[in-house]
């Protein structure tokens, strides 16, 4: 099985998210940057697959120096081999097209469902559609039997079995494994793995960010005791306005 | 205890100093112990057991003998490395590290460092894996600052030793395979031999009733006229210099993970100060209390960079006993008193098992008093600056 894993870098989960530039760019001052975790599950349920089945794991990312300490994370897990495409990932079509050029030969393609910074889940199915290949967005559980793989995608109130033949696109999402941590033998070994340097093609981005804007802050919670329904009934009719 | 929230001060950019490689290795055993020890650790104090499962794990995360060299089954990495990996295992309890620290810097180091190539082979991958746990004999009960006066010793009757004596405080020994034991040969110069469970008179009560460190087991190991064979001496220790030096290395440890229970203490402190609020105010508005969160960053600004500058005198072979035993004894006594500080911050909560702070305060009492007490390390620095032993 050779397998491509997309792998971006988003801030820590527990990073304080403020804008520069009159809020067009996000602000990125001592931020710590991580693997998506989406895209730890990708990854990991690859390198479950190459376990059992044989075969490759290659991650790719398209982003400039900064991110390779998160692409030696990924070899230090398991991968063996990382792909940077030196750029920007300026849009989702821009990484799909750079990732496309490099995602010929392989079996599957996994990527994370979305990245936890934009939210977008547009990449997977981009890659598919530029190669003209099957894209399942979200795949909860992913097998392989023989030249198939078969995935669980969730629907509302329910789920569907999808089986599609190699190769594919899937954006994965939970329970489809347990993200490992890496550990101290792998992080050696990782030193001496391929990270190597792609110069991207030259590709129009289709979108633009004119502003971000932060959500409303959170207001306190109030609690009313059951005994006061009646009071809970005003609050929703006149203060809030919402029954 | 609540969901681990722990975010790592780092007041000076200090991460800048590391390699990106030894930021990894951090993060790592971070991500690790907020998988594995945090959410188990607060009952395993209350209940005094140690957990034993994460044995496996934490040789799967090289956590044991991170510096021995692959070829035993190792991690190869630097010193630095090591002391990360430190930090982070004692940010998540002391008990833990004090596990890990024996295992890699009492057992596996003296094994490495003073055995025969057929001992390295024999021991080294097993305890690197965690299949077997080991232990390091020392103390005795009537020999705790003072081991050259040791009693346990030993007589060459042809095909093995006889050893008799006994150790006290010895962590791990209620489960460990294999006992490094130092004791005296006939002409009274100490010397260290690989005791192994099973071996007839060999014994290992476990000692009940502490009020820290109680997520790690600690027990007695006693020698009833034990048959040794011979190729389980060291061939290459005499002398007290073969114990103090696995002392250096599980002391470099120490320092390193004082800082982690420090930095665990004053997270908490600083997350509570900002949530609870008082006459209408957070906590944290109070300059009695910023006083404290002050003094407490400051101290582990200070300890952090004592750390880093260790640890490349260590990487270079340079780190002497002298520095290592200053960094043991300031980082220690700094984390205690963080701890007690960080405990009246959290008010009555602070006594609870809610917060790490009174187990990690616990913790310290021990961390100060073994592997030299507080006075011990002051009196080495005490020497070496004036020339004049106080001790000997
Ligand atoms: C939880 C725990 C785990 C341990 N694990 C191990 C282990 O794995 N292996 C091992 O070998 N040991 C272990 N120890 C033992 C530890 O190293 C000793 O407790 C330590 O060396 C101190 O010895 P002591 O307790 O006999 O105190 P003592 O030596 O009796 O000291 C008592 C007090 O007297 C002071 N004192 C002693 N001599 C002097 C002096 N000359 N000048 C000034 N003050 C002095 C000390 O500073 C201390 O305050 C452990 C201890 C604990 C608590």
């Amino acid at each position: 099985m050779n397998i491509l894993v997309c792998i971006s870098q988003v801030p820590d989960t527990t990073t304080k998210i403020t804008f520069s530039e009159n809020n067009t760019k996000f602000n990125e001052n001592g931020v710590q940057f991580i693997i998506n975790p989406y895209d730890e599950y990708a990854l990991t349920r690859a390198i479950e697959i190459k376990e059992k089945l044989g075969g490759k794991v290659t991650v790719i990312n398209v982003g400039k120096s900064s991110t390779e300490p998160n692409l030696r994370k990924a070899l230090a897990i398991g991968a063996d081999e990382a792909i940077r495409v030196d750029a920007e990932p300026a849009d989702a079509y821009y990484v799909a097209f750079q990732v496309a050029q490099h995602a010929k030969g392989f079996d599957m393609i996994l990527c994370g469902k979305e990245s936890i910074d934009h939210n977008g889940g547009l990449v997977p199915s981009m890659i598919g559609e530029l190669l003209g290949i099957p894209s399942i967005n979200v795949a909860v559980k992913l097998d392989i039997e023989g030249n198939t793989a078969i995935m669980e995608h969730e629907l509302d109130g329910g789920k569907e079995i999808i089986e599609c033949p190699m190769p594919f696109v899937a954006g994965c999402q939970k329970p489809i494994c347990e993200p490992r941590i890496p550990n101290m033998r792998g992080i050696m070994t990782a030193k001496n793995k391929p990270l190597l340097k792609k110069e991207p093609v030259s590709v129009e981005t289709l979108t633009h960010v004119t502003e971000f804007l932060l959500p409303k802050p959170k207001e306190s919670c109030r609690m009313i005791i059951p005994d006061e329904a009646e009071k809970l009934i005003d609050i929703l009719q006149n203060e809030v306005k919402v029954i | 205890m609540h969901k681990d929230r722990f975010t790592a001060p780092d007041y000076y950019q200090l991460d800048e100093l590391f390699t990106s490689e030894q930021i990894l290795i951090r993060n790592t055993a971070r991500d690790w112990v907020k998988a594995h020890i945090s959410p188990i650790i607060e009952k395993a104090a209350q209940d005094a057991v140690f957990p034993k499962h994460i044995i496996p794990e934490l040789g799967k995360l090289g956590a044991f003998g991170p510096t021995i060299p692959p070829e035993y089954g190792g991690g190869g990495l630097d010193y630095t490395s090591y002391g990360l990996i430190m930090q982070e295992l004692e940010r998540g309890d002391s008990g833990i590290r004090s596990t890990a620290s024996v295992q890699g810097s009492l057992v596996m180091f003296p094994i490495y460092k003073y055995g025969s190539e057929e001992q390295k082979r024999k021991y080294l991958p097993k305890l690197a894996s965690g299949e077997w746990m080991g232990c390091f004999g020392l103390t005795e009960p009537d020999y705790g600052s003072d081991p050259g006066s040791m009693k346990t010793h030993f007589e060459d009757k042809g095909s093995y030793y006889l050893l008799n004596g006994a150790k006290m405080w010895i962590s791990n020994a209620p489960f460990a395979e294999v006992a490094v034991v130092w004791a005296k040969d006939e002409n009274g110069k100490i010397k260290g031999l690989i005791v192994e469970r099973g071996m007839e008179g060999f014994t290992t009560p476990e000692t009940h009733g502490k009020w820290s460190l109680r997520a790690s087991a600690t027990g007695e190991l006693v020698f009833d006229n034990v048959k040794v064979p011979k190729e389980n001496l060291f061939p290459n220790a005499s002398g007290l210099r073969g114990p103090l030096g696995c002392l250096d290395q599980a002391r470099y440890g120490i320092a390193w993970g004082a800082v982690g229970a420090a930095m665990d203490c004053y997270d908490s402190a600083l997350r509570y100060s900002q949530e609870r609020i008082q006459f209408s105010k957070p906590i944290a508005s109070f300059q009695l209390t910023q006083k404290k969160l002050s003094e407490m960053i400051t101290e582990i600004t200070k300890a952090q960079l004592l750390c880093w500058r260790l640890g490349n005198l260590k990487n270079e072979g340079r780190a002497s006993t002298q520095q290592v035993s200053l960094a043991k004894r300031n980082n220690v006594a700094m984390a205690l008193d963080i701890a007690r500080e960080a405990r009246q911050i959290h008010g009555a909560m602070g006594i609870t098992g809610d917060y790490p702070i009174m187990r990690h305060m616990m913790n310290l009492e021990s961390v100060i008093t073994y592997e030299g007490t507080h006075d011990i390390h002051l009196l080495i620095t005490g020497e070496h600056i004036t020339g004049v032993s106080a001790f000997r």
